[in-house]
């Protein structure tokens, strides 16, 4: 999949703007050869200051960038190579799209026969065949951002940088561009780092990705691992959907709730340590009665009172007493039951589904 | 490997990354500045200190400053009646001005921007812009000559009998200003009020509010920097308006302008003209830094 | 921003308002249409019509001083224009590019004031220093008197054209390996360009239209067309003036008409 050289190296890169203001803060991070490598989190979170410094439009306050083991030091974007797809495109509106794709090319003095043929294949490899003479302002939002693309890409940088590219972008058509993105990276092989604030967008496209929280990176691992095994309540609730239940830690292995439910979960805190419980709603199942479900599971009772129709899944919120509720997804196909509100039912769930979390 | 071709350790504080950089960055934008720096400098800043200097001049025989007697002589003067009087009617006359054109030129911008099509409110605009664009002198010469004996308004007037010959009177001057400095007033307030959201007045009148109370409330005060850039880019050309009272006006009605302008002509005192333009720069410099103090960024 | 049904005003304040309209166009117009009406007539006394004539045309041609104005006031505004269009584009680049440098705010101060200072004032301020520095007067001081002002204009008009732009375009230029001077050159002048010819166009007009600077400045037989003009005017009103009149107002109109086509390449 991918190789074991490092293409991008951080080492306590740290960026403070102003006095006070730690944009980010001591992210060591190794991205490697061939990967397609996502640095999610919500607004504000560091991510695109991280990435302006890979580019060389921000320089941080302390650390070090190295791509493919060269120091990149002071050089200025123009000197590095990598190319960023930027999240308004930054289309120069008064050339049209093919002098846009060979504007890196004609800077880097590459002869015209050259800049001729490259310009041609980057259009060709982003399907906008034909389009080489029109302006940007002529184009819809998926053309521009693929124009975008092509112009990065024509350059040969040995890493790709894209800073949200489809946030402008309806839902199908941010999808379809998911994937055509993806299969560019693998035709074309090289890095590519990804920033997104859409979790669902960097679980897809992404080989690893990286959260990052109010300046620092929270984890790093590969896309199951992030979704699975969050390193903490932060990444469990960003990344998918998440029911949290407060309570406190009864014994290794087992967790009290507010309403004195003993549920068995992962738990890594001592007895008595106040503890959220996280668990994802498709691994809860519902049952109408006890004898229903499955033995050796957990297995708590409550009311449905709120049922909510997504198309490809139903969401019921269980009311299961002091304690909280339950969200529960059931997939819709023909065999599940259907439940109505007011319906008693018992919320089942393997003994390892819940992590506790420590506050 | 990575720590040997860093600055230092890594993590551990290597400004000297940033402050380069920066420090690059801040001598290309010094650069950039310097022509006008130095131009201004040299053609605007000394000028000024020179004027300040000479108002403590003595006036020599020619009427030149001579630098040797220092004194405050043309500061006192103005303290003269004539000297207040004539500083009290052009600030009279650029206030009742600045008013005159805001409230015309305000009903004028407005309706302009609310032409529904744009080509209507596009067309309009160059209708106004001709006249602006053309010659201030061509204006104000078009006064004279309308309020002349054989003129126009005048025989107007007196086919009304509301007024008589009004050339070289207090009147003709008002009017020339006004004419003149009306598109000033109408183009900016027409960016302001062309710019505003109107989603925002009909949230209002949806909130009860009447059509009145919706002006008022909401896009009066929404347009408030096209008053504000307008008011200055009248009033203070008024206050020194020079070419309006010397073509429309006479002895009686000597503004500011043409007071100083004859400082440096017939009546042959320098300094004293020195000190009045350094009194209204006072004044200017004044007023714009406190200006910016409230806030404003730009003009 | 288009106006919603909401919005709509009162029929009798809508009525007002359009008279209003039509009454400030014709204050605007009526006065300059007279004077072009009048420079056709036949009559010595300006405002009396004594038949269609030209020959007031005719004499402004073989006016040799008039000629010799015009001339200057050409000169003058050619190479005023040009130098404060450069430097007042670099003094904008300076204000909205760069961030932080040495007395950016001093800078920030000087640079406005010319704008906010009456003509009269500045003319004193010029002359006072001609004379104190010994420089000749004649055209090249008042040259240099209309590039101190017009700086400040055309550095206004390019700084609001810059704020527009999304800086994000010169991002993307280094991004693409250009250095400093063709990224300028190739992204960043291409598209404030109708800001800076706008800015030019604005100090064209202002340096055409000077009346007092250029008075005060000026050397013998170095005076423009407006000074000449305003020195006709204070001596003897003939309808020769409006001749000259009216085609300073032909020339204003090629002008508007001529920014307004460069304003709609955008």
């Amino acid at each position: 999949m991918t190789g074991g050289t490092v293409a991008v190296g951080l080492r306590g890169v740290t960026k403070v703007f102003g006095e006070d203001v730690i944009a980010v803060n001591d992210v060591d991070l190794e991205i490697r050869d061939g990967e397609f490598f996502s640095l999610l989190g919500p607004s504000g979170c560091g991510k695109t200051t991280t990435l302006r410094i890979i580019a060389g439009l921000e320089f941080p306050t302390r650390g070090s960038v190295q791509i493919y083991g060269e120091e990149m030091g002071l050089r200025p974007p123009n000197k590095r190579p990598v190319n960023t797809v930027f999240q308004s495109y930054a289309l120069f509106p008064h050339m049209n799209v093919e002098d846009n794709v060979a504007f890196g090319l004609r800077m880097q003095k590459v002869d015209d026969a050259e800049v001729r043929r490259r310009t041609g294949e980057a259009i060709e490899l982003v399907r906008l065949a034909g389009m080489g003479k029109r302006k940007p302002n002529a184009l819809s939002g998926g053309q521009q951002q693929r124009v975008a693309l092509a112009r990065a890409l024509v350059n040969q940088p040995k890493v790709l940088l894209l800073d949200e590219p489809l946030g402008a972008l309806d839902l199908k058509l941010r999808q379809t561009m998911q994937l055509e993105l993806k299969d560019i990276q693998s035709e074309v092989g090289i890095s590519f780092v990804y920033v997104t604030h859409d979790q669902e967008e960097a679980l897809t496209m992404s080989d690893r990705i990286a959260v990052m929280n109010e300046g620092e990176l929270v984890q790093v691992g590969r896309s199951e691992d992030i979704y699975e095994s969050p390193a903490n309540l932060f990444v469990a609730g960003f990344v998918g959907d998440m029911v949290f239940l407060p309570g406190e830690i009864a014994e290794a292995g087992t967790v009290r709730l507010a309403g004195g439910e003993a549920v068995r979960a992962r738990t890594s805190s001592a007895p008595g340590t106040g503890i959220t419980l996280a668990v994802r709603p498709e691994m809860l199942h519902l049952y109408g009665d006890r004898s229903d479900a499955p033995t050796g599971r957990n297995a708590i009772p409550g009311i449905v009172v709120r049922k909510i129709f997504y198309g490809e899944a139903l969401y019921y919120e269980i009311d299961i007493g002091t304690s909280g509720a339950f969200d529960v997804r059931v997939e819709n196909v023909p065999s599940a039951k259907r439940w109505d509100i007011g319906d008693s039912v018992i919320v089942d769930f393997h003994l390892e589904a819940a992590t506790a979390f420590a506050e | 490997m990575l720590d040997e071709r860093s600055d230092g350790l890594p993590g551990k504080a290597n400004p000297e990354l940033e402050r380069r950089a920066q420090r690059r960055e801040s001598w290309r934008g010094f650069l950039h500045a310097v022509p006008a720096y130095v131009y201004l400098i040299v053609f605007f800043v000394l000028p000024l200190i020179v004027v300040f200097v000479f108002s403590f001049a003595s006036r020599g025989r020619t009427g030149r400053p001579n630098l040797e007697g220092w004194n405050v002589d043309s500061w006192t003067r103005l303290t003269e009646p004539l000297v207040t009087t004539i500083v009290t009617r052009s600030v009279v006359m650029a206030i009742i001005n600045t008013v005159a054109c805001l409230v015309i030129g305000y009903a004028f911008a407005y309706w302009i921007a609310t032409r529904p099509k744009l080509s209507t409110r596009n067309l309009l605009l160059v209708l106004v812009l001709i006249p602006f664009w053309s010659n201030f002198l061509v204006r104000t010469y078009a006064w004279r000559m309308l309020l002349d004996s054989d003129g126009y308004i005048t025989q107007l007037g007196e086919l009304t009998g509301l007024w008589g010959r009004l050339l070289f009177t207090l009147p003709a001057v008002f009017i020339g200003l006004l004419y003149g400095y009306l598109p000033f007033m109408v183009l900016p307030l027409y960016a302001a009020i062309e710019r505003i959201d109107w989603s925002l007045v009909e949230a209002g009148r949806d909130l009860y509010a009447s059509g009145t109370r919706a002006f008022l409330k909401i896009t009066l005060p929404l347009s408030r920097p096209g008053i504000i850039a307008g008011s200055i880019l009248v009033f203070i050309p008024s206050l020194g308006a020079y070419v309006t009272p010397d073509i429309l006006g006479g002895a009686k009605t000597t503004l500011l302008g043409n007071f100083i302008v004859t400082q440096f002509g017939a009546a042959r005192n320098w300094p004293f003209g020195s000190a009045l333009s350094s009194a209204i720069l006072i004044v200017m410099v004044l007023a714009t830094i406190l200006y910016f103090r409230s806030g404003a960024r730009t003009i | 921003m288009t106006l919603h049904e909401g919005v709509t005003t009162g029929r009798r304040v809508q009525r007002l308002l359009s008279f209003n309209g039509w009454l400030v166009f014709a204050f605007l117009y009526l006065p300059i249409l007279v004077v072009v009406v009048f420079s056709f007539s036949g009559a010595e006394n300006v405002g009396i019509w004594g038949g269609f004539s030209v020959r007031w045309y005719e004499r402004m041609l073989g006016n040799g001083p008039l000629l010799n104005a015009i001339e200057n006031t050409l000169w003058v505004a050619l190479w005023s224009t040009i130098v404060s269009t450069v430097v007042g584009t670099a003094a904008a680049l300076a204000l909205d590019r760069y961030r932080r440098w040495v007395g950016r705010g001093t800078f920030d101060a000087v640079l406005y004031m010319p704008v906010i200072i009456p003509d009269v004032t500045m003319a004193v301020m010029l002359l006072l220093w001609f004379t104190q520095i010994g420089l000749p007067l004649g055209r090249g001081s008042i040259i240099l008197a209309h590039i101190a002002f017009n700086i400040s204009f055309v550095a206004i008009v390019v700084r609001a054209r810059l704020g527009n732009m999304d800086p994000a375009m010169e991002e993307a230029a280094a991004d693409l390996y250009a250095g400093r001077w063709q990224a300028f050159r190739r992204v960043t002048l291409p598209l404030i360009m109708p800001g800076v010819l706008g800015g030019g166009l604005l100090a064209l007009t202002l340096s055409l239209d000077d009346v007092v600077i250029t008075s005060f400045v000026q050397g013998p037989g170095s005076t423009t067309l407006p000074v000449h003009v305003f020195g006709l005017i204070r001596r003897s009103v003939t309808p020769e003036i409006n001749a000259v009149s009216t085609i300073m107002v032909t020339a204003s109109m090629v002008l508007v008409f001529s920014s307004l086509a460069i304003q709609r390449r955008e």
